[in-house]
């Protein structure tokens, strides 16, 4: 057993106990977005208001006349959910200002899945962090446009089969690797930019509770399990969101201010990609070259990862 | 306009009954819907093994596994979907996944 | 009669919506609009009123943050144009369906392709079935009364529907003409602070924009249509009221020298000025001519129609949009489809006209009326296109 591990036994104690998120949801069995979601829920709050863009949280928790949230909550559309999250963020500023609504201050979260943060709401989010709004931005990233049948994203990563990017006889699955949108965040200058996942989930509340805590903008991404759309079996779904972060696909940091640092302390030799990718359908086409391919990228992105941890200063640092 | 109750309606609801602009002002009444139905296989916990950590209350997806009077986490199988999670988390063992029998 | 100044309108435009105390201003520059989002910045950033100004990266973030503004409890203006009108295109009939009173000032202008900066009516059209209460403004005084308005009709618990008035651009919003502004105070009487219906707060929660499965679809899209029909009984209500108070009197249909005419023009947004002069000079001359201005498209005001062009052996309707491969130019198809059914109805000429910001001048009203006379059935065709 881990020191991690350990320290996870007395984590039931430490995270609110209220459930913001009720069942009856219709999420997959073993869904590690939902979970995700319940977890950064608890985190937040009452006092928050949720912009969501649709997608798998969208869909399985808002079939009218029903819902799951019990925070306020809105969805418009598919790749807005920054800009509403702007307009709501700018709206309770000048209400709570001219004395219309309490004078007690509210959050303005925006929740999207990979699509509606990297591809098509890529554009309402940078405008969004751009102008400096207080907004946190959560980015649910479970690797494909999962709601509308696991086609792929710019979030799919390198060689993953999806219906729009298959493992066929010519091309075999995905040909890029993922879009570093934390990168994007912090080239945009926002102050606190994390990684995270549920299954270390007091370091997904810490993190949550920090990008609230920030008077700006703010960006959260969370890696999350997908049984349906990785066509695993719906019981590893943890275990897979620790792999991920063992075998270095999917590091934990957080940039605050420019300071690189992990969050989770990458042991001197990582497990190898492989352990990771043997439990996947999406990766089942891989060959051992193909394996050695993607081991490779991942070596590389966390060169690229350490050397600013180890190298990098902070922007107000001297 | 006013807000009606969601008691007084019956679903289908009609045109003139619907709440403006499809909102929804009963938080978190997706509850009436039990998803327990969904699952093929039911946790079953041993409470000799368990030891109350709560590991599989934080990482139930459906959040339906909840303290009982006496510490132990029971899951509620009115929505628990049987993923299996909890049982392959715990790591006394001390959930069991039995297939569920009609 | 108050003190009248001289103002362009779309500068004017932007000075009526400081008035009405609004909360959030999300706006996206483009031409001709322009005017009328520097000067919202200008007013905004010299503190005269207390309002956040969000300056989005694109229209389709505008209307998106306009609807988050609105749901959160803020009265939200927003304006646009033509291409921008098309981008904010997928979130107009959302914002209409989840019933948030935005109220947006459009300039209308051609839209591509190929580019055209100037006025037509081309981009409104294509936005007809979004469930947004639509008007048109005729002069630099209906921008500043119309818009004031605007914001008590779409709160009103009886409507909560988003309204958009058009402005002709460059014809209208850059002109500049003698206008009175109503005081401040004669503002807050009219217009007192919203009090929204519900609001995204944590003091009650409530989920906001929910889907529906195909078994309630068809359920809401009743709603929404019923929603906006019955807003005009509200939409004349609050004209009234504003006609007690400042004695200027708005209705669906307008009517000039109209009574006992034989043919009819019928126009909307400013030619109808234009128009007007075209129709007294065509009296002078003996002609049976009168002119029917359209203010209120939609929900389309057909029982005033019908009374108004009642009598008449001609209505040419001038369209400054068409419907390529229909029937038309949009106005006049809408009209006839509803003409169609009477047992006694008016011969309607269609004349696709000032596309692009052609210029039609009385001497083309009064041409294209000599034209129509002389036809012998229901027609549309362009006017003044070089063969």
């Amino acid at each position: 057993m881990t020191l991690v591990q350990n320290f996870e036994i007395f984590a039931p104690k430490l995270i609110d106990r209220k459930e913001y998120f009720s069942p009856g949801h219709r999420a997959c069995q073993g869904c590690g977005e939902v979970l995700a979601l319940r977890i950064i829920l608890k985190a937040l709050g009452d006092d928050v208001v949720i912009s969501n863009a649709t997608g798998c949280m969208e869909i399985i928790s808002t079939a009218y006349p029903q819902t799951a949230w019990e925070v306020p909550y809105i969805h418009v559309a598919f790749e807005n959910a920054a800009a509403v999250g702007s307009g709501v963020e700018a709206a309770l500023k000048a209400l709570r200002r001219k004395g219309r609504i309490p004078d007690r201050y509210v959050k303005s979260v925006a929740i999207a899945g990979d699509g509606g943060t990297a591809d098509i709401g890529l554009q309402a989010l940078s405008g969004a962090m751009e102008r400096g709004h207080d907004l946190m931005f959560v980015c649910l990233d479970n690797e494909a446009y999962m709601n509308t049948g696991i086609q792929r994203s710019s979030e799919t990563p390198f060689m993953a089969a999806t219906t729009t990017s298959p493992a066929g006889k010519e091309i075999k699955g995905q040909r890029t690797g993922k879009k570093n949108v934390p990168e994007i965040m912090v080239a945009h200058g926002v102050p606190y930019v994390a990684t995270a996942c549920p299954s270390y989930p007091i370091d997904l509340v810490n993190k949550v509770k920090k990008a609230k805590a920030v008077k700006g903008p703010s960006y959260l991404h969370v890696f999350s399990m997908c049984p349906t759309g990785w066509r695993c079996a719906s019981e590893i779904t943890i275990k897979l969101g620790k792999l991920v972060v063992e075998t270095g696909v999917f590091p934990l940091y957080e940039v605050e201010n420019g300071k690189y640092r992990l969050t989770m302390e990458m042991p001197k030799k990582l497990r190898p990609v492989e352990d990771y990718l043997k439990h996947q359908g999406r990766f089942r086409h891989l060959s051992d070259d193909d394996i050695k391919m993607v081991q490779k990228k991942v070596d590389y992105e966390i060169k690229k990862l350490m050397d600013k941890v180890n190298g990098l200063k902070g922007w107000d640092e001297k | 306009m006013k807000k009606k109750k969601a008691a007084s309606k019956k679903w289908p609801e009609k045109w003139q009954e619907i709440n403006p602009g499809c909102m929804v002002f009963l938080p978190g009444n997706a509850a009436a819907y039990k998803t327990g139905s969904w699952k093929a296989q039911k946790p079953i916990l041993d409470k000799q093994k368990c030891i109350k950590c709560g590991l599989c209350y934080i990482f139930c997806p459906e959040g339906c596994i909840q303290e009982d009077k006496e510490g132990y986490f029971i899951a509620d199988l009115d929505y628990c979907k049987g993923c299996g999670i909890c049982a392959h988390e715990c790591w006394p063992e001390a959930i069991a996944m039995e297939e569920e029998v009609e | 009669m108050g003190k009248r100044i001289g103002m362009e309108v779309g500068i004017a435009a932007a000075e009526a919506v400081a008035l009405c105390n609004i909360d959030v201003a999300a706006v996206y520059p483009i031409t001709p609009q322009s005017h009328i989002a520097e000067h919202m910045a200008d007013i905004i950033h010299d503190g005269r009123i207390d309002a956040e100004f969000i300056t989005v990266e694109s229209e389709h973030s505008s209307i998106s943050a306009c609807a988050g503004a609105s749901a959160a409890g803020a009265r939200v203006y927003t304006a646009t144009s033509s291409q921008g009108l098309m981008l904010m295109h997928e979130i107009l009939p959302i914002v209409s369906a989840m019933r948030l009173p935005v109220v947006m000032g459009n300039a209308n202008r051609a839209i591509s392709g190929p580019l055209n900066i100037w006025n037509d009516h081309t981009d409104i059209m294509p936005q007809r079935d979004s469930g947004w209460i639509c008007m048109f403004a005729e002069n630099g005084q209906e921008v500043i009364d119309m818009t004031i308005q605007s914001f008590k009709i779409a709160e009103h618990p009886d409507v909560m529907l988003p309204i958009v008035l058009n402005i002709d651009g460059f014809q209208l919003t850059h002109m500049i003409e003698p206008l009175e502004f109503p005081s401040q105070a004669q503002v807050n009487k009219f217009l007192p602070p919203r009090k929204p219906f519900v609001a995204l707060h944590p003091d009650n929660p409530i989920s906001m924009g929910c889907f529906n499965m195909p078994d309630i679809f068809a359920e809401s899209m009743k709603v929404k249509e019923t929603a906006l029909r019955n807003s005009k009984k509200t939409i004349m209500k609050i004209w009234k009221e504003w006609g007690k108070m400042f004695g200027r009197h708005y209705k669906p249909v307008e009517t000039y020298k109209a009574k006992g005419a034989k043919t009819l023009i019928l126009t909307m947004g400013s030619m109808g000025e234009t128009a007007s002069v075209a129709v007294d000079e065509m009296r002078k001359k003996g002609a049976s001519v009168g002119l029917v201005k359209m203010r209120l498209w939609r929900p389309l005001p057909i029982e005033e129609l019908r009374a108004t062009i009642k009598g008449a052996k001609t209505l040419i309707v001038m369209d400054r949009a068409i419907s390529f491969g229909g029937a038309g130019g949009p106005v006049a198809t809408d009209i006839k489809s509803y003409l169609y059914q009477d047992m006694s109805r008016p011969k309607v000429v269609n004349y696709i006209m000032g596309l692009g910001g052609r210029d039609v001048a009385v001497d083309d009203f009064i041409a294209m009326t000599e034209k129509a006379t002389k036809k012998k059935e229901d027609t549309f065709e362009f006017y003044g296109v070089r063969e």
